[in-house]
């Protein structure tokens, strides 16, 4: 019995061993944040804080401003998500409250399925299929008769932020569904009965009970699927249209902050260009983090009070 | 008749919450002793300090002596691993390793023992492991089932036999029984009778009967202190402590 | 005793209405780009296009031979090293991870997952392109681990976390180091569920496009050195996507049907794994 510390070590040293992975883990997401800063440094200095303003983008006189790409990062992604969320909220309604219950695994698998086609593939069908199908079938005859209102002006080529913004909406959706339905399951049982013994429709509970207790899950959900539309790169690149500029009709081409970078980078030459683009994307990389950062909080508050029985 | 364990003057905290105090305990070679006691009264506590069970917890502490074989268990030459050994421990909840068969299980503390056996071996100590805790006819075709896929009864009994088979010398049996149905309940007892003669065994429970049937010694807990030890059949029929009566006769939990 | 308000029921009936064409206009994407992926990939979908490279432009034939080779190149690349680090992470922050030490890594990883995956190619563009003077399969790789580790130090704390204290007990009361319980039996216990979680970002990362765009760059020829561009089916798919060529187009579909036939497969697999060793 009496032997020593043989055994100590192995455990004294696996636990060293494991936690050097974890630092290893916590290095990489500094040095990424490290990297970024370094090389965004040029274009920081040049600029300043006018950089998020300025909308000139000239490679030639090396006069860069990220405006342009803010707003259409900006615009895509909120149109994604005025669109994605009542949909997505009101699938997981029908789903969670109105579906027969064999319907719910296969639902929940299709959902998983969409979230896991890669962003190409979006932006191929993207390009050939609903930009075509929107412009023909929808952005025409609109700006055709409405084409005096400015968000709606002409000419009409396709691709458009109308199109990222549809797009993202569908990427974004399956995300935005399953927290919702997470959310919507939450809700105690007994008040839902509680209204219907009272008398209520069906809608007038789910009005009242959602109201009382997801309305915060639901925000967080929302900001959730914010933040991935934020950072989309590929789909959006593929149907935004790829102008620099900051143009008010949503059925004119504009561009984002990920798609410049993507379209760009390997064409930079010179310190300014590609350290210009590197600072939009610590812009967007900044973005991200706080918006996500927000739905997380949310989140948590929300289960926390949820768990208090509220 | 030698002691396996003598305790003395066992004291011990959960951070500033104090829950053992002054133990002093002789347990014997080969007999069955009984801990009981209200909920909450330390009687767990007690008996995973004497396999140092609660050296992973944090915030901790004890003082005073466990000697096993007149050796501090607490005392920094003991390789709490080597320890657990030479004590194994049974739970109150059956928990046989899961996505292990019922030989994976029993083999299992063999083969991690760092002792390089044959798998000869290793069959024949599992099958023996097996035969003591009363299992083997029931299983002995079916080796390779998963672990929890038997009853709870035999998942308990399985639990045992992966104990016994690192041959310790002392088996500790918190609350074994109180998950099991009536019928399980008195297959254990009766093994826990079998055992005896080649084992040491220490038993929580909260079950006087079941104290009364197994056990040579009973010790009495309330509120982390030891009221009173003696054979069974005195402590049952006239106790000496008046809290010990109060207990039995069922004045309180 | 009244009835419902007419009012009232059409307002229901009407609201079930809607929630049930949103469920549809949910799900209706997922069938038009299978059906889309299906119809247009089938076109050029010939043995050739797995066994062949890509000709030239203007010429007809021709295939994804090296996209399919380099996505398998960097992938592996990707996951021999990512794997080891995630998994051992993901172990120390369940069987050690209470300090702020463990606070601190996990918020890296949690953050991490957030951060969009063009990003993590401007970081294997300043780390292994800038240095080395260009593109790589080296630079592909360091990207795509940007995003593999993360993802599966979340997944893999996860499942030991589920794994029940009564195991680690057990394990602890027959006398087994710490060490080898923890290896031996926890993450045993918990493999199938961590397999799972290694195999699902596996089939994101088969699909990322973004990293590689500046890190690996692509290649029109059969390439599978390490420290040179090098092809992946998801730039393919990109580039022949955004040409203006009438029969890239097709391979592109053809592309994409190969690429959702790869992510599909090992998503599938991964479920099957844990639902067959509960």
């Amino acid at each position: 019995m009496a032997r020593k510390t043989g055994g100590n070590i192995k455990d004294l040293l696996f636990e060293r061993t494991t936690g050097a992975f974890a630092f290893l883990v916590l290095f990489l997401a500094a040095l990424l944040f490290a990297v970024l800063l370094r090389e965004s440094m040029p274009a920081l200095r040049k600029f300043g804080a006018a950089f998020l303003v300025t909308g000139t983008w000239d490679p030639v006189l090396d006069q860069f401003g990220a405006l342009p790409f803010i707003y259409g990062t900006l615009v895509s992604s909120f149109l994604a998500v005025l669109i994605a969320v009542p949909l997505s909220v009101g699938a997981a309604i029908f789903i969670n409250e109105f579906a027969p219950p064999w319907m719910k695994t296969p639902v929940s698998f299709l959902a998983e399925l969409l979230a896991a086609i890669p962003s190409v593939i979006y932006g191929l069908w993207g390009i050939f299929v609903l930009v075509p199908v929107l412009r023909d079938w929808f952005m025409k005859p609109v700006t055709k008769y409405l084409g005096w209102i400015p968000l709606f002006k002409g000419p009409v080529y396709g691709p458009s932020m109308l199109a990222a913004g549809v797009l993202l909406a569908i990427m974004i959706v399956p995300f935005i569904l399953s927290v919702s339905r997470e959310v919507l399951a939450t809700v105690p049982q007994r008040q839902k009965e509680a209204v219907l013994s009272l008398g209520g429709t069906r809608w007038e509970m789910l009005r009242i009970v959602i109201g009382q207790h997801c309305i915060p899950g639901i925000f967080g959900a929302t900001i959730l699927g914010l933040g991935r539309a934020l950072g989309e790169t590929m789909a959006v690149t593929m149907v935004i249209g790829n102008r620099p500029e900051a143009i008010l009709s949503l059925f004119q081409p504009g561009y984002s902050m990920a798609a410049v970078i993507a379209n760009e980078f390997t064409e930079a030459v010179g310190d300014v260009y590609l350290s210009s683009l590197v600072l939009i994307g610590l812009v967007l990389f900044t973005m991200t983090l706080a918006v996500n950062l927000a739905a997380k909080w949310i989140l948590t508050k929300m289960v926390a009070r949820a768990s208090r029985g509220i | 008749m030698e002691n396996v364990f003598e305790i003395r003057d066992l004291s011990s905290w959960f951070g500033e919450n104090q829950v053992l105090k002054m133990i002093r305990m002789d347990i014997a070679k080969n007999s069955v002793t009984s801990v009981m006691g209200p909920s909450g009264c330390g009687k767990s506590t007690f008996i995973r300090c004497l396999n140092r069970m609660h050296d992973m917890t944090p915030g901790f502490r004890i003082e005073g002596e466990i000697l096993l074989d007149g050796t501090n268990i607490y005392s920094e030459k003991v390789d709490p691993v080597y320890l657990r050994r030479r004590v194994g421990m049974v739970f109150q909840q059956p928990n046989p390793f899961p996505r292990m068969t019922v030989f994976e299980n029993v083999a299992v503390g063999l083969k991690l023992n760092g002792r390089n056996l044959s798998r000869a071996d290793i069959a024949e100590k599992v099958e023996r492991s097996l035969v003591m805790a009363a299992l083997w006819n029931e299983v002995k075709d079916h080796l390779s089932r998963s672990g929890v896929s038997l009853s709870g009864g035999q998942q308990q009994r399985l639990c045992i036999a992966r104990a016994l088979a690192v041959e310790p010398e002392v088996l500790l049996m918190d609350e074994p029984c109180s998950a099991l149905d009536p019928m399980s309940t008195a297959k254990i007892e009766e093994l826990i009778e079998d055992l005896s003669e080649k084992y040491t065994i220490a038993v929580v429970t909260h079950n006087m009967q079941q104290a009364a049937r197994i056990s040579d010694q009973v010790a009495f807990i309330l509120m982390g202190e030891l009221i009173e030890m003696d054979k069974s059949g005195k402590i049952f029929t006239n106790p000496s402590d008046k809290r010990t009566e109060e207990y039995i006769t069922g004045r309180f939990g | 005793m009244g009835t419902i308000s007419f009012r009232r029921k059409a307002l229901d009936s009407t609201m079930k209405a809607l929630f049930f064409l949103a469920a549809l206009l949910v799900i209706l994407p997922l069938f038009l780009i299978f059906f889309d992926l299906l119809i247009k990939g089938a076109k050029e979908l010939k043995l050739t296009l797995l066994i062949d490279l890509p000709h030239p432009v203007g010429e007809p034939g021709g295939g994804i031979a090296n996209g399919i080779a380099g996505t398998l190149v960097i992938t592996l690349m990707t996951m021999l090293w990512s794997v080891p680090t995630a998994v051992m992470c993901g172990i120390y922050l369940a069987e050690y991870g209470r300090g702020k030490f463990a606070s601190a890594v996990r918020f890296a990883a949690d953050t991490m997952t957030g951060v969009p995956s063009i990003i993590m190619g401007i970081f294997g563009y300043i780390l292994l392109v800038l240095p080395m003077k260009r593109f790589s399969a080296w630079a592909g790789a360091a990207a795509l681990s940007m995003i593999f580790i993360p993802v599966v130090v979340r997944t893999t704390e996860e499942m030991l976390r589920t794994v029940p204290t009564t195991v680690r007990e057990a394990a602890l009361a027959l006398g087994i180091a710490r060490w080898k319980a923890t290896l031996r039996i926890t993450v045993r216990t918990a493999w199938p569920g961590i397999l799972t979680g290694i195999l699902l970002a596996m089939a994101r990362i088969i699909g990322e496009t973004a990293p590689l765009l500046f890190t690996a760059l692509g290649n029109q020829f059969w390439q599978t050195r390490l420290d040179q561009p090098i092809a992946a089916v998801p730039l393919q798919v990109f580039t022949y996507a955004i040409s203006p060529y009438e029969d890239w187009h097709d391979k592109a579909w053809a592309g994409a049907l190969v690429l959702i036939t790869m992510v599909l497969v090992i998503n599938i697999v991964a479920r099957v794994l844990t639902r067959r060793k509960r």
